[in-house]
């Protein structure tokens, strides 16, 4: 898995629940070092192994621990980045979720070797959306389900997220656009410069 | 197949495929802006300014009138705004049908990261088919990647200083280094192993990094650390102590007429000029010594300093010379610090 995803996780639980909490779960995790570097690949096995142990440190279903970091992932102040490139994606919410076909290939662009899932949004009528979100590893729908209550929230709309299940590889998550301006989003701007470059995408 | 009519567009139109054109009458004023381009030029826009008085035509050069616009009609125009921050912008003109003017379509091109900035553009203010947000995008990605990479080489290089200053080798000469004396001297005192110490200080040698340079300097560095290797054996200790500071460390070997004997060859062989290229660098050497039978217990650091003193010793006799620690006088020395009152 991509050091981008390890680092994600590794700050998500460092800046929610304390550094104290990261490193126990390094060491309980038996990764060997104490902290992930961004840029570089690791064994897949090493982040199921940090899953589990944080799971266990925190008492907390791994379904909920993935939607929470899909949340930290565009709402912390640590990580402003990815919030400003999703917000790249539209104007609205709608055009955001539209936009999250093309997710895939941006972050490619990006950072190649960053293995992100493949999410296709269809529509179902003007405000029922499915996203179906592809990845070999399991868990990346329940990130999405946290990152899209929190995008939803950052654009001022009002959205019902329902995890629907895997199968066969494919997560799928459904969408119900109750009101796109529902309250007022937070402000973005394109030109605007991320304020803090200090671990700017990961933390 | 019937061929494609030539097209007339209403002006709504116009502004939704090109937000930043505008429409240059005959007489080079601007007659119509596309709205995007209206959030950079402002009042000048409604106000039907001339093309040229709100826009500096970088290349072509020495486009001054309005009939020479028309004449570079159709090659790639390089455009900065009058007013500041004056925004590069790229363009293309086509002569209007009829004499009716000209269109003109601008792009930000590279500048598009500042300009989006400056004029609190949105991803609306671009068609669709322009790839100024994608390049927004990719700008904001590879910043924040470049930020991880800088910390990551950040902390590659901390770990890599960490590194050397855990290592035990001086790099230019392959001698050992201080730390490496320390942690040797540590264990001969603690294992109760006798062994003699020799401070060996290059004279001179200045002079050759002054006038010969660095290079020079590194080259009798290293042929001063092959002559040590080579005038011991291979269980004494060859340290490179600092710059021109040499420790040498000789295991069970106490007895005074042998390291002098080897401090006399060491400086015979110092005394030769060493030749870098085609230059003679002339050094020499002063040299202390001390054993550790002297001491009851020898600690490191009172041999250290005890070697030091006797080769400051040979200095003042006028170097080139060998001058052993005369512990009689340090003992008493030690006694007579013993015997003063604690300082505080």
């Amino acid at each position: 898995m991509h050091g981008l995803i390890n680092r994600s996780i590794q700050c998500f639980l460092r800046d929610t629940y304390g550094p104290d909490a990261w490193t126990k779960i390094a060491v309980a995790a038996d990764l060997g070092f104490d902290s992930f570097e961004a840029l570089l690949t690791y064994e897949a096995a090493q982040t199921e192994a940090v899953l589990d142990a944080a799971c266990k440190h925190l008492s907390k279903p791994r379904d909920m621990l993935l939607e929470d970091l899909g949340t930290y992932l565009v709402s912390h102040p640590n990580v402003q980045s990815l919030r400003r490139l999703l917000r790249f994606g539209g104007v609205t919410f709608e055009e955001f979720l539209h936009s999250l076909d093309e997710l895939h290939d941006r972050a490619r662009l990006a950072v190649p070797g960053l293995n992100m899932p493949l999410l296709e949004l269809r529509d179902h009528g003007a405000t029922a959306f499915t996203l179906i979100v592809t990845h070999e590893h399991p868990g990346f729908g329940h990130v999405m389900v946290g990152i899209l209550r929190a995008m939803a929230d950052d654009y001022g709309a009002l959205a019902l997220l329902d995890f629907q299940g895997r199968k066969d590889g494919v997560e799928t998550i459904a969408i119900e656009l109750l009101e796109s301006s529902f309250a007022e989003g937070r402000h973005f701007e394109l030109g605007e410069r991320a304020s803090d470059p200090v671990d700017a995408v990961a933390g | 197949m019937t061929p494609a009519p030539d097209v007339r567009l209403p002006k709504a139109a116009l502004a939704r495929l090109m937000p930043m054109h505008l429409i240059v009458s005959p007489t080079g004023h601007i007659r119509h802006t596309g709205p995007t381009l209206a959030k950079l030029i402002g009042d000048a826009g409604l106000s039907g300014a001339r093309f040229l008085e709100v826009f500096e035509l970088r290349r072509p050069r020495n486009v001054t009138c309005v009939e020479q616009l028309r004449a570079v009609a159709g090659t790639t125009l390089n455009l900065r705004m009058r007013k500041p921050p004056g925004t590069p912008l790229k363009g293309l003109a086509v002569n209007l049908p009829g004499g009716q003017g000209m269109l003109i379509n601008l792009s930000f091109g590279i500048a598009a990261v500042d300009a989006v900035a400056t004029f609190h553009l949105t991803s609306a203010d671009f068609p669709a088919t322009d790839l100024t947000v994608e390049m927004l995008y990719l700008v904001e990605a590879k910043q924040a990647v470049m930020d991880e990479s800088h910390h990551l080489n950040l902390r590659l290089q901390s770990a890599r200083n960490a590194a050397e200053e855990q290592a035990f080798t001086d790099t230019l000469t392959g001698l050992k280094n201080r730390r490496a004396m320390d942690d040797i001297l540590q264990h001969y005192t603690a294992c109760g192993e006798s062994f003699g110490l020799m401070q060996v200080d290059l004279d001179y040698f200045k002079d050759v990094n002054d006038t010969l340079g660095h290079a020079a300097g590194d080259h009798v560095l290293q042929q001063v650390a092959r002559i040590l290797v080579e005038e011991t054996r291979a269980s004494d200790t060859i340290v490179r102590a600092g710059g021109d500071e040499f420790v040498l460390v000789f295991h069970r070997l106490t007895d005074p007429d042998r390291l002098g004997a080897i401090a006399d060859r060491v400086l015979k062989r110092l005394e030769t000029p060493i030749m870098f290229g085609q230059d003679p660098c002339r050094i020499s050497a002063s040299i202390g010594i001390t054993v550790s039978d002297d001491y009851d217990p020898p600690t490191a650091d009172q041999m250290l300093i005890d070697a030091d003193m006797a080769l400051y010793a040979s200095k003042k006799a006028g170097r080139a010379q060998h001058t052993f620690v005369n512990r009689s006088d340090a003992a008493e020395q030690d006694k007579a610090a013993s015997q003063s009152p604690p300082q505080a």
